[in-house]
């Protein structure tokens, strides 16, 4: 085995992938929530969908996806190779163990929290990503744009079900729980810490975690509201 | 006192093993919760019955032989002692304590209470020294190092190796452990020479053994009877990622021969 694939196959090696997978994801979010924040605009959806057209024919935004495309696939991949083999480290389980007196909750289940966004990520991109790559969508006309996708009425008419508005909200509380440890601990792995900028990271993280998700989740409660 | 103790008895490695209860009576407050195993041993040797296994050696929380997961938590309840540091005052009348070994794959059970930690042992071997020949004490000051670097090389050296933080460790990973070991050379001038292998051959150790990875719960530091940080795991990481990428540790067929 060469030096580079011992490197990344080893147990701080896979953690790597697990970070630096993790921090682009997190700089992919914030991307995605300055273009969806376009849904806040009173302006029946246009600014929305000329922000969608550009991301879907932009080839520079076309490499970016593809990169995220495969962030996504691999901090999944790693993390059950890593549950996988961390369940075997220990093959007898402790009869009495008190973790919530060593360590947070979020900590411990961050492949729980993973798994729910996961399974939000399958229901959103079918939603929206396939109908945009793959679906009939009706396309409307704005001046000097010519026809274009309409993306926003599909948001609207899904955003009007009252059960898709609900997992919305409650896949983002598991973003946010799964960020709160994540975004630190992405750092912690890289080795980069130090007694003035820990603190700094860990504060922007959690400010992160609650600010980015709940941005996210009030796109959907706000035009549920709108359209009642 | 008066406590009911679940003691997991295990007759050897092969054996499948389980909890027996006991119940132990006049148990003084003062007595410390290995003395408390004594009185109890000894009341199993007056009955005929075959003492509880655990290991043990200065009874004053520097050696690391001792440890017990009680309740739940290595070491029991209180933070930043060994189980030999730990007294009876810290339970309540008539609780039930539960004492479990380590549970580690790679820290199997001997016996009872006695788990085989000879991995840290193997992982020491792999690279946690220092290739000098040893004379006699050198004059102080004659290598110069900061304060704050010897305090923090010295804070990892005060790893007695007891294994609390992969009994705490919901993966159980040894980062903790290696990472102390790898810090404390690796901050010393003595210690450079030798950083890049001694990272790479450390952790390759470590993965070896079987240990699992770290999650950054926390969980190891808070548990550690030194009570040494996290921030040697990140130190132990960039020692790991700096090494690998420029370490001259080639295997044959990689080696370019020149000349």
């Amino acid at each position: 085995m060469n030096w580079l694939s011992q490197t990344l196959t080893s147990s701080l090696g896979k953690k790597l992938i697990m970070a630096l997978t993790g921090l682009f994801l997190i700089l992919f979010l914030t991307g995605h929530l300055l273009g969806n924040l376009q849904l806040l605009k009173d302006d029946g959806g246009q600014a929305f969908n000329e922000y969608a057209k550009f991301m879907t024919t932009t080839p520079v935004i076309k490499i970016l996806s593809y990169l995220t495309y495969i962030c996504i696939i691999l901090h999944v991949i790693y993390s059950l190779i890593l549950t996988i083999h961390n369940r075997k480290a220990r093959p007898i389980k402790y009869a009495v163990s008190r973790q919530s007196e060593n360590s947070v909750w979020t900590s411990r289940n961050m492949g729980i929290l993973g798994t729910i966004v996961l399974l939000f990520l399958v229901i959103h991109l079918r939603s929206f990503w396939y109908e945009m790559h793959y679906g009939s969508i009706p396309t409307i006309e704005y001046e000097g744009g010519g026809q274009i996708k309409n993306l926003y009425q599909i948001v609207v008419e899904a955003f009007s079900q009252l059960w898709y508005v609900i997992l919305y909200v409650v896949s983002m509380a598991a973003l946010a729980f799964h960020l709160s440890h994540g975004f630190q601990s992405a750092f912690q792995t890289l080795g980069l810490r130090h007694q003035k900028y820990t603190p700094i990271i860990k504060s922007a993280g959690l400010l992160f975690a609650i600010l980015v998700p709940a941005l996210f989740a009030l796109q959907p409660v706000y035009i549920y509201l709108k359209n009642l | 006192m008066y406590f009911k103790l679940k003691i997991w008895r295990q007759k050897s490695p092969e054996d499948k093993g389980g909890f027996q209860s006991y119940e132990l009576d006049d148990v003084s407050p003062d007595m410390s919760f290995l003395e408390m195993i004594d009185v109890l041993n000894e009341s199993l040797e007056r009955k005929g019955g075959e003492p509880v296994h655990f290991d043990h050696d200065c009874r004053e929380g520097i050696c690391g032989t001792c440890g017990m997961f009680i309740n739940g938590r290595p070491h029991g309840p209180q933070r930043g002692i060994a189980t030999c540091q730990l007294h009876m005052r810290s339970f309540n009348d008539g609780d039930t304590i539960t004492i479990e070994p380590w549970r580690a794959r790679s820290f199997p059970v001997i016996k009872d209470l006695v788990v085989d930690r000879s991995a840290f042992d193997r992982i020491i071997q792999a690279g946690g020294f220092v290739s000098v020949s040893t004379g006699g004490v050198p004059d102080a000051n004659e290598i110069p190092i900061s304060t704050s670097i010897a305090n923090e090389a010295m804070d990892a050296a005060s790893c007695i190796g007891c294994g609390a933080c992969v009994a705490a460790c919901k993966n159980a990973s040894a980062m903790l452990f290696v990472a102390a070991k790898i810090s404390q050379l690796a901050l010393l001038p003595q210690g450079k020479i030798e950083a890049k292998t001694r990272a790479e051959n450390m952790v390759e150790q470590m993965d070896k053994e079987g240990f699992g990875t770290c999650t950054n719960t926390e969980a190891c530091e808070a548990e550690c009877p030194k009570e040494i940080g996290l921030v040697h795991i990140a130190r132990m990481n960039r020692e790991y990622y700096f090494a690998k990428q420029s370490s001259e540790s080639l295997s044959e067929r990689e080696k370019v021969h020149e000349g």
